[in-house]
Order: structure tokens, then sequence, then C-alpha cells
């Protein structure tokens, strides 16, 4: 059994709004093994991100967060904003969609990156900068040292993200976690850095949560495979269980609306993202779900063993053999 | 060939940049557009795929006349868009309509559904009542009637995707313009938006221009495919030649990059990378625009712009090392 | 079935409720809304006229009592009630000419914005020049330019007549709209349901009046509080120099009654100097709120829904 980096536990996240509470996460459970890349999938509504938010500590006050986010031994819900600085950066670090405003505009590159590193490490200016100059090369930035001294505005879209892949990694993390990383970027530019996050990874061996809605960036990069629906999981496995037989119908739903080179006509899931003002009881899915039941309307419904992989669909040994889209 | 639905000849854009660099402006061009040609016949699909500054949303609205062309041609239906002054350009406009890829900007949030899907109807001078027309085109985008009185925002995204194909659909164009229209949807939803626009072609019989970056979707949809780079068409030819037997470096690149949803293949596939970013369309790289990416570029490259020519395969290809 | 199966909103019935969530702006409503139908009915909230002493000599300088609920004046005017034709004056003047000035700014704006070019460069000149002196000497000039055009007497009035003063701010404050509807303008003309109206002919016309001016409502509507406050602070401090509006029956105007505060303080009758100035801080406060409120109501990112 690998050891896991990060455990959360009942993760339960609320927000108030004028239209009333709305409970973005409803009860997550997730495992990170040390060095593995997870991939979390879901679409609008799905929780996802508010998920690694609140495990970073990044949700505004007024989000009522409950639950346990354990990280190499340490409890980060409740924890003071002290403990949550230290850890972040040194043992966390999370990416976001837009590279551009998660730089300073005026401060230089290579200065972020230092600040970055002194902030959790006794090192001095010029070891900083030198340590600095490294990471770029390590994100592969050409001239790395002439680069370290310009401004964000001088770097395109894919190399902005490679210096926030390098700020992030700068003090060797435990997890990185990623939220869409590449959905902003060109195709071509999307590989190149899914190549980077593969490359650390490796060198390091950082743990990865890869968020995304992108089936193919998953079937290219992840390990294991988490799938979110309306604010809790629906499904968990490695990467080649879940594509060739997978057990729940929304995952099922989700690989069959996928154009594919067959050109076979696209089967939607009918419906629409759930209303987390006022989810749908029992498994929010249930409306929407071609095999639904009334025992899918009661309780919500928990992940359980089956097979190789982990489901939260009740009827999961009722429903037909899926085809395969490994 | 004159029985094409619409023809484009050596369309050209330039944009023109006002930069000020402290003291000194300088006025400097962006190539959007450069040379582009292709023709579309009806009831058939064109994608036009491409990245960041590959001009595709350019080509797209001059098409349409949204922006005015550079130079080039635009015939629709054989007759020369260019020419046309501003009642006779207005006129063919109930033939050729768009569809946009932000969900939340193409409705007005003031004006209610029905008042945008009739919108067409209203500026264009139909006569009769509208109601009924709102009706049936609410309809046969798959929502219902009693949409018409509500507002754009208590709409979901993909919704609101299919009322601006409503609204599209109003004058029964001959040729619908689709700048990205799924990009912005969840993919659950994408499918069955696809499915509507597969279907709205069989029944109406309309073209489409597709523009998209997702090369999956275009594979699906599309009849014919363009592929561009920097402003200009790198390969053209049926979809089936071009993302099977690519023949151009950029298109083998680009399929390469596209992550497929598949295990097996996609760790199994050889990947080719490309280096570095999109040069910027204000300074193209001389002769072959691609040859700063290329893994092939060889002197000729720089000096000497190839021009499309026909591969074995059926399609065109501008490259003086053509993949076989 | 829609994703909100809430009753039908509209944009404009979500924008109010929106607005009436900030309770300074309600209360401001309130205020100035209760001011509006006091000073609208005078000659019976009053007690005397306007140039009405309140009692034979002495009367001067009388401090608040019985018959002078605020005192009186140099000449034994009832202040109270010399305050509520004042104001009468001076809300009718912030209205009237930010209701000039909004129109002309609103058209200018939309205008210079849509076209560009030229006309869009040569509009934001002006402006920028106009905006470049300072207030109060360009109020000066341009009234002293204004009084001295014999042929502009039929449509302004005598210099010092109230109908000069709100062609005055009118035809001065259409300048800082005119930017702001235009910055809406620019901004909502790139907007994909702009370009959805041109891709089916829409005339220029078309989409200014329906597409651009309803969607700048907001912003308009917050340039109109605003410049009622221009407008009347702008005649306060006219009239605080001696250049106010004087019928010489007696007529005053809020402006009048804060310039008369000056030798007030001086000479120790508080009561001139503090109920005028407070009155006028209320105002501009309250209009201050009821704007900012407009602002917040009619922001248009709101507009993407919850």
């Amino acid at each position: 059994m690998t050891d896991n980096v990060l455990e959360i536990r009942d993760l339960h996240v609320t927000f108030d709004t004028p239209s009333g509470p709305l409970e973005a996460v409803r009860g997550v459970d997730l495992d990170v093994a040390s060095g593995e890349l997870l991939g979390v999938v879901g679409e609008s509504g799905s929780g996802k991100s508010v998920t690694f938010l609140a495990t970073m500590g990044l949700l505004p006050a007024r989000a009522r967060v409950t639950g346990s986010v354990m990280l190499a031994g340490e409890q980060l819900i409740g924890a003071s904003s002290k403990q949550l600085r230290s850890v972040r950066g040194r043992l966390l670090s999370m990416i976001f969609q837009d590279p551009l405003s998660a730089l300073n505009p005026v401060h230089r590159i290579g200065d972020q990156i230092s600040e970055m590193l002194r902030s959790h490490q006794n090192l001095s200016a010029r070891d900083a900068q030198k340590r600095a100059v490294e990471l770029l090369d390590i994100v592969g930035i050409p001239q790395p040292s002439d680069r370290a001294r310009q401004y964000p505005h001088e770097f395109s879209g894919g190399m902005r993200q490679r210096v926030v892949i390098a700020i992030a990694i700068a003090n060797n993390p435990k997890v990185l976690i990623a939220d869409e990383p590449t959905t902003a970027l060109d195709v071509t530019v999307q590989a190149q850095i899914l190549e980077v996050i593969e490359r650390v990874q490796e060198r390091f061996g950082t743990a990865v949560v890869l968020i995304t809605h992108d089936l193919g960036v998953i079937a290219r990069v992840a390990d294991r495979v988490n799938v979110m629906y309306a604010g809790r999981n629906v499904e968990q496995g490695t990467i080649d269980s879940l594509f060739d037989h997978p057990s729940h119908p929304y995952t099922r739903g989700l690989l069959a609306s996928l154009p594919r080179p067959s050109k076979q006509r696209l089967k939607p899931i009918t419906g629409f993202p759930p209303n987390m003002l006022n989810p749908p009881s029992g498994c929010a899915f249930h409306t929407r779900c071609e095999f639904a039941a009334d025992i899918c309307k009661g309780d919500l419904p928990n992940l359980v063993s089956f097979g190789d992989l982990e489901t939260a669909c009740v009827r999961a040994r009722d429903l037909p053999k899926s085809e395969s889209f490994a | 060939m004159s029985e094409d639905l619409l023809t484009v000849t050596n369309l050209v854009k330039n944009f023109e940049l006002r930069v000020n660099n402290g003291a000194r402006r300088k006025k400097r061009i962006v190539q959007a557009v450069t040379n582009v040609s292709f023709s579309v016949g009806k009831g058939q699909t064109l994608g036009l795929v491409g990245e960041s500054g590959s001009g595709k949303t350019t080509v797209g609205r001059c098409i349409l006349r949204l922006i005015e062309p550079t130079s080039g041609s635009v015939e629709f239906e054989g007759q020369d868009l260019g020419a046309l002054k501003f009642e006779e350009l207005r006129a063919l406009r109930r033939k050729m309509q768009i569809v946009f890829q932000d969900p939340f900007a193409s409705l007005d949030p003031k004006m209610t559904v029905g008042a945008s899907i009739s919108e067409p109807l209203t500026v264009q001078n139909v006569p009769g009542d509208h109601a009924d027309k709102v009706i049936e085109l609410l309809e046969l985008v798959g929502l219902s009637a009693d949409h018409a009185q509500r507002f754009p925002h208590e709409f979901s995204g993909g919704q609101r995707q299919r009322i601006g194909v409503a609204r599209a659909l109003a004058l029964n164009p001959a040729l619908i313009v689709l700048d990205e229209p799924v990009s912005a949807l969840d993919v659950s939803i994408q499918a069955g938006v696809i499915n509507l626009f597969e279907d709205l072609q069989s029944r109406l019989g309309m073209s489409y221009i597709f523009i998209a970056h997702d090369l999956s979707v275009v594979r699906h949809i599309a009849d014919r495919v363009a592929v561009m780079y920097l402003g200009k068409i790198v390969e053209i030819g049926e979809q089936q030649a071009v993302y099977e037997h690519p023949t151009h470096p950029y298109t083998k690149a680009l399929l390469s990059a596209v992550p497929l949803p598949d295990p097996k293949t996609e760790r199994s596939r050889h990947r080719i990378m490309l280096e570095g970013d999109v040069p910027s369309p204000v300074n193209p790289p001389s002769g072959c625009r691609f040859r700063t990416r290329c893994w092939k570029a060889q002197d000729v490259c720089a000096q000497e712009e190839p021009m499309l020519t026909i591969r074995p395969s059926g399609q065109m290809s501008a490259c003086h090392f053509p993949e076989s | 079935m829609s994703k909100q199966d809430s009753g039908v909103l509209s944009p404009r019935q979500m924008a109010f409720r929106r607005f009436v969530s900030h309770r300074a702006a309600v209360v401001s409503c309130l205020i100035i809304g209760f001011l509006t139908i006091f000073v609208i009915f005078a000659p019976f909230t009053a007690r005397y006229g306007v140039n009405q002493s309140v009692q034979g000599p002495p009367n001067s300088f009388l401090s608040p009592r019985a018959n002078a609920w605020l005192g009186t004046d140099d000449i034994g005017r009832d202040l109270y009630s010399r305050l509520i034709y004042g104001v009468r004056v001076s809300l009718l003047i912030g209205l009237a000419s930010a209701i000039i000035s909004v129109t002309l700014g609103a058209l200018v704006g939309s205008v210079a914005g849509f076209r560009g070019g030229k006309f869009d460069d040569i509009m934001m000149r002006v402006t920028d020049l106009f905006l470049a002196f300072p207030f109060l000497v360009t109020l000066l000039v341009v009234r002293n330019v204004l009084g001295a055009l014999p042929w502009l007497r039929p449509i302004t009035g005598d210099m010092s007549s109230v109908r000069f003063i709100i062609v005055l701010f009118g035809l001065f404050g259409w300048m800082g709209v005119a930017r702001i509807v235009r910055g809406q303008v620019l901004s909502l003309k790139e907007r994909e349901f702009v370009e959805a109206a041109r891709a089916v002919g829409a005339s220029r016309r078309y989409i200014i009046a329906r597409h651009l001016l309803p969607n700048s409502v907001g912003p308009i509507m917050v340039a109109l509080t605003f410049s009622v406050v221009g407008a009347i602070i702008g005649e306060s401090t006219l009239a605080f120099f001696g250049y106010g509006p004087q019928a010489g029956d007696g007529a005053t105007s809020l402006g009048i009654l804060v310039g008369a505060a000056k030798g007030a303080v001086q000479t120790g009758f508080w009561w001139l100097a503090v109920f005028p100035c407070l009155m006028l801080i209320v105002i501009a406060l309250s209009i201050n709120f009821i704007g900012d409120a407009l602002r917040d109501a009619t922001d248009p990112r709101l507009d993407r829904g919850v």
C-alpha cells in the first residue's frame, strides 16, 4: 500500500449566497498517493475546483468548510493562517488556468521565483537567483538566465504557464494541484505543458492532482482518475480500468458523448447540469440517468468497491456491460 | 466552381496596430489573414481549424462582412459581396448567418429570448406575425414555447447556445458560420448541440463553416477541412484525407498534440512536440510561416513561400517537403 | 425547464432588488422624496412668503423661536420659509440641468463611441479641453461669455435668472456624461449580440437605440444623479461668490442662503450658517448614496445571472 501524501475525508463546503446556502462539496473522500498523478474530472457544479481550493485554504471567509484534510500528517482544515502559509508553497502548491493573473506584472520573473524560494528556505539572494534560473531551465524555458530578468508580459501564454509551474515546484512540494492548467492554451502548447508536468513529476517525485474536464488529457497523463458530479465522487479507479469498463452511468455518459474517429452519432447526456442550490435527492445524477430506479433517489450513495474500481452507483451490478472506451 | 455556394479567393485582412513606444508612434500591420482561398458547396460543412493567431475567426467575420477585408473576393451564390452596396448587402444577409462562441455575450441581456430570436425578422422587415415563427424555431432547437418570455440569464450555457442557433435560423439562411459554437460548453452538453447541428443540416440543407480549435469535434462534423496557421491555409481537403494522411508538418503536429480519450493509444503513439510558441502575426517569418517551428525546415523554406499543391491522397498542402 | 424555476425576473426587476438592498440609498430616496414633495407645496408648507418679514422691527437676526423656527435673516425674513423656497429653486436647477446635460451627453457619447474614427477623436478632444480647465474659473468665464451674447437671450433669459443657470450647467455638464456613455458604448459595441444585430443587417441607428442605449441605462442613470449633485453644488458655489440667481424680488436659492452664511459665521448668527449648509449636505449626500446604489444595481456583470 503506497503511502498517501494527501488524505481528504468527508469534506463539505457550503457558501452563503443571496439565494440561500449552496453546498458545493457534499462529502468528498479522496486520497493522493505519493508521486502519482491523479486526474479529477467533472463539469460545472461538480465541485472539483472548490474541493482543492478548500484544501489550500483559499476559499473566502464566508465559505464554511468542514471535514478533514491531512497533508503529510498535518491537519489543514481549521489550521491557523500562519500554519497554512507555511504549508502553501512548501508542501502544497496550486496552479490555475490563467497564468497571467498569477504573476505580478511589475516584478521580474526571476524575482518572483526567488521570493517563493526565500519565503520557505533559508537562501541568500544570490543562491535564490541561481536556483531560480535552474528551475526555469527545468521547466524548459530557453536562455533561462536572460529570461529570468524579464517581466511577465514579455512571455507568451505557454511560457508563462511554465513559469507558474516553476514557482509552484520551487520548494519541492509533496503535492502540486493543477486546476485546468491547459484549458486556456492552444493545443500544441497544451501538449508542451503536459510534458513539463510529467517531467517535473518524474524528476522530483511530486504527486500531481490534475483537475480538468478534458478526458483526453486524463487519458494521456493520469495514473488514477476520480470522477465528480454535483459535489460528490461518483467513480474512482486506474486510468485503464476506468476507460475499459466504466461502472457509473455518468462516466459512461461522458465517454459516450465524446466525438471519436469512427464518427458515430454522439450520445449526449440528457438533462442539465445540477442546480447546486437545490440538488436532486440521493444520487444527484438520477434525473439524467437512463438506469435510474427508486432506490437512486434515496440515500446519498458512497463509493464502494466494484471489481477493480470504486463506484457510487448503487445499481452498478444491475447495469448492462459497458462498451470499452480504451 | 460556379455551383459552389461560397467561393473565397485570395482573402486578405490586415489590421493596423498603433503602438506607442514612448515618444515614437509606430504603425504595425497585423497580417491576420493572407491569401486564403476555399469554397463551400451546398449542404456541405467546411471545418476551419487552427490555433490562436491562425486567422480563422477573422476569416469567418470577413465572409459575413462584419469586418471589411483588405482585399480579395468573397462570392456568395455567384455574387461578389465586395461589389454590393449597403442595401443589396443587407438583402443578402438573410442568407448568411453566424453563431458565436460565448453564450453569455451573444444575447442582449435586456431583451427577452423571443425578442432576440425575432430580431432578424424585425430588422429585415419580414411581414407577418413573428410570434409563431419564434415558437417554431424554439421547438426546432429543442426548447419550448414558454421560453420566449424569459431572459437570457435564466438559461444555462447550452440553452443559450441553442437560442443563438434559433436566432441564426430565423431567416432560413443558406450558410451559417459557426464560430467555436461549443467550446464554451460543458463536454456532456457539447454532444447535444453538435447533434442539433447535424440534424438541422440534414433537415434544412444549409452549409456550415465550422470554426474550431477542437480537432475531434471538427473531424466529427466536417466534410472538408482547412488547416490554418498564421493567416494562411497550410492544408485543405476532404476530412478523411487530412486526418488520416496529413501531408503538412503542422497538421501532423497538431493532430499529434490533440489528446484523445483513449489511454492505450495515447500512451503508445509517437508524439511530435513543437518547439516554442506561435510567432506573432505582426512579423510573420519569411517564406513558409511555419518554418521556425518545423523540424524539416531548410534554406529554401525561408526563401520561397510554398504554394498549395495537390497531394496523392487528394488534399492540397503548402510545403516544400510534405509528409507522405 | 430553465435552470431556475423561480418566477420570471426581468433584468429591471433584479436591478430594483439590488438597489433596495442598499439601506442608505433607500433612506436617501425617502429623504429626497419627502423634501421634493415638501417644497413643491411650498405655499402651504412655508410659513411666510419668501420676502416677508416675520414681524415688525426689530426683526433682523432673530434667533430661532416660536414664530421663526429657524431664525430670521438680516432683514427679518423667516429662514425656514426661505429655505423651503430656496431648496425648491435648487432642486429645479439640479434636475433640469441634469436632464439637459445627460441627454446631450448620452447622444454625443453614444454616437462618438459607436462611430469611432475622426468624429470620436474630435468630440473627445473637446471634452478633454473642457475637463482640463479648473471648474470655477471655467464656470465664471462661460457664464460671462454666454451672458454677453445677446442672441442667446431668448433661450437663456437674463444672466441673473434661474433659466440662465439651468442652461449654463446643462451646457457645462454634458462632457462628463459623454465620456461615461462613450466608454460604455465602446465596450458594448464589441459584444457579440451587437455583432449578431449587424450580421442581420441592422442599421447604426437601430443598434444604438435598441441595444446600446438600453444597456447603458445604468451608467446613464448614475451620471444623472451625479449631475444633479454637481449642479446643485455648482449653483451654491456660484451664489457663494455672488453670481447666483437673483430676481430682485427676494427669490432665493439654497446657494444664496449658503452664501449668506459667510457673514453669519463671524457675527455669531449661527442659524444662518448651520441650517442652509446642513440642508446642502443632506441633499448632496443623499443623492450620492442613491447614485452609488444605482451604480451597483445596474452593474452589467450581474447580467450573467446567478
